[in-house]
């Protein structure tokens, strides 16, 4: 996992990590039941203070991707990872099923729809 | 989180000086800055938790225990690093140690040997021979070979060059990856703090000005750079302090978000700890 630190972005340092932890975990990059470093360590290696990294694990812990052991330290928690992974194909489905309905409502065929898709959908990368 | 020391109410006057109702408190597991200009207050409050000057008022608890009644049971826990090492010049750093030891209950004599070779001290120097890196060090070493709780050290690092003191940054971050372990040590050098400070606390004239998480405090206030002919009256208003020449004004501010509507060309840069002090006690 790499975690690169901007000085010159207007997020605050906690949320800057944090996001990148969760991006990690969400790619896979880091696995189910890592071992995540030790508050300390990481705020040394980080060069941070102890009370941010304490405040992106207590966070992410709450969001359910990582669950803390007492005595044996911080580890990634993949159970709920699949399920947020699954809502997160939910929410486009949905979106996705709200536009076919809106589609056929105004006579768009399957084809323009698909082509629009695909516009769109390279219009967003290359932004 | 815990705290290791609670400092409340804690006034002394010494001449025309004055700490005026001093209060702050030391999270567990966090290395605390204790920063302030020459003169702000720094050593006096120190020596005042410590009992090596007596307080008008005020009550000090470490580990949850009073300062005063449980004095003996608590000092076995700090270690404590002054500016002036109160050595015998006359002795081996050796023979220094076999006074110093028997004082605390825990102490360890590997840990010494071992720290006193990590830091390149060799025990049959005599003490008057020693150079300021070298008597903080040694210094260090007597606070970390009783496996002490708590680091309280006054000016740890000033006169020591930049290998010394960031040798000494490391040896702090070292000892903090031990779980219960807290640090407080007082500093002009804001610099020292940038890398390895968890909290800072600003003292000014005696009395505290605040006491901040490090990251949150330079996520906060932000360096602003513009044009002056756009600074208006409200617009000052949004700054901690602020300089301005003919070509620009630079100022101190946590309200960056509001001077960017109110001004049009502005650089924004993040602060270092020390532009976050000049602009608590530098005025405007």
């Amino acid at each position: 996992m790499n975690i690169l630190i901007s000085n010159v972005s207007d997020k605050p340092l906690y949320q800057q990590i944090k996001e990148q932890i969760k991006d990690a975990i969400l790619k896979g990059e880091l696995a189910e039941g890592v071992l995540l470093p030790s508050i300390r360590n990481f705020a040394n290696d980080l060069q941070v203070s102890v009370l941010t990294i304490r405040r992106v694990y207590d966070e992410l812990e709450q969001e359910g991707f990582i669950a803390s052991q007492a005595g044996r330290g911080t580890f990634v928690s993949a159970g709920n990872i699949e399920l947020l992974r699954d809502s997160k194909r939910h929410l486009v489905e949905i979106q996705l099923q709200e536009a076919i309905h809106n589609a056929k409502l105004f006579g768009i065929s399957k084809d323009e729809l698909n082509a629009m898709m695909d516009i769109l959908y390279e219009e967003e990368e290359t932004k | 989180m815990n705290n290791v020391l609670e400092v409340s109410g804690l006034n002394k006057s010494y001449g025309t000086f004055q700490l005026k109702d001093v209060n702050f408190t030391l999270p567990e597991n966090c290395i605390t800055g204790f920063i302030g200009i020459n003169g702000a207050g720094k050593t006096t409050t120190i020596k005042s938790i410590l009992g090596l000057v007596p307080k008008d008022s005020g009550t000090v608890k470490a580990f949850g225990k009073d300062m005063g009644k449980y004095e003996r049971e608590i000092k076995n826990r700090i270690g404590i690093v002054l500016d002036e090492g109160a050595f015998y010049e006359e002795l081996t750093m050796s023979e220094m140690k076999s006074i110093v030891a028997p004082a605390y209950s825990r102490w360890n004599e590997n840990e010494y040997r071992s720290c006193m070779e990590r830091f390149d001290l060799n025990p049959q120097q005599k003490i008057s021979t020693l150079s300021k890196g070298m008597r903080m060090k040694f210094s260090l070493v007597l606070a970390l070979s009783h496996e002490a709780d708590l680091l309280i050290m006054d000016e740890p690092t000033s006169g020591l060059d930049p290998l010394i003191r960031n040798q000494f940054m490391n040896i702090l971050l070292e000892f903090m990856k031990k779980e219960g372990k807290s640090v407080f040590f007082s500093t002009h050098i804001t610099s020292d703090l940038d890398k390895v400070a968890d909290m800072i606390i600003l003292i000014n004239d005696g009395q505290i000005v605040f006491e901040e998480e490090k990251d949150a405090l330079l996520d906060t206030y932000k360096i602003v750079k513009g044009n002056p002919q756009e600074l208006f009256d409200k617009t000052r208003k949004l700054f901690l302090s602020i300089q301005e020449t003919e070509y620009s004004f630079t100022g101190i501010t946590k309200n960056a978000v509001e001077i960017k509507s109110a001004c049009k060309n502005i650089l924004t840069e993040k602060p270092a700890i020390e532009d976050i002090m000049l602009g608590f006690i530098g005025g405007k």
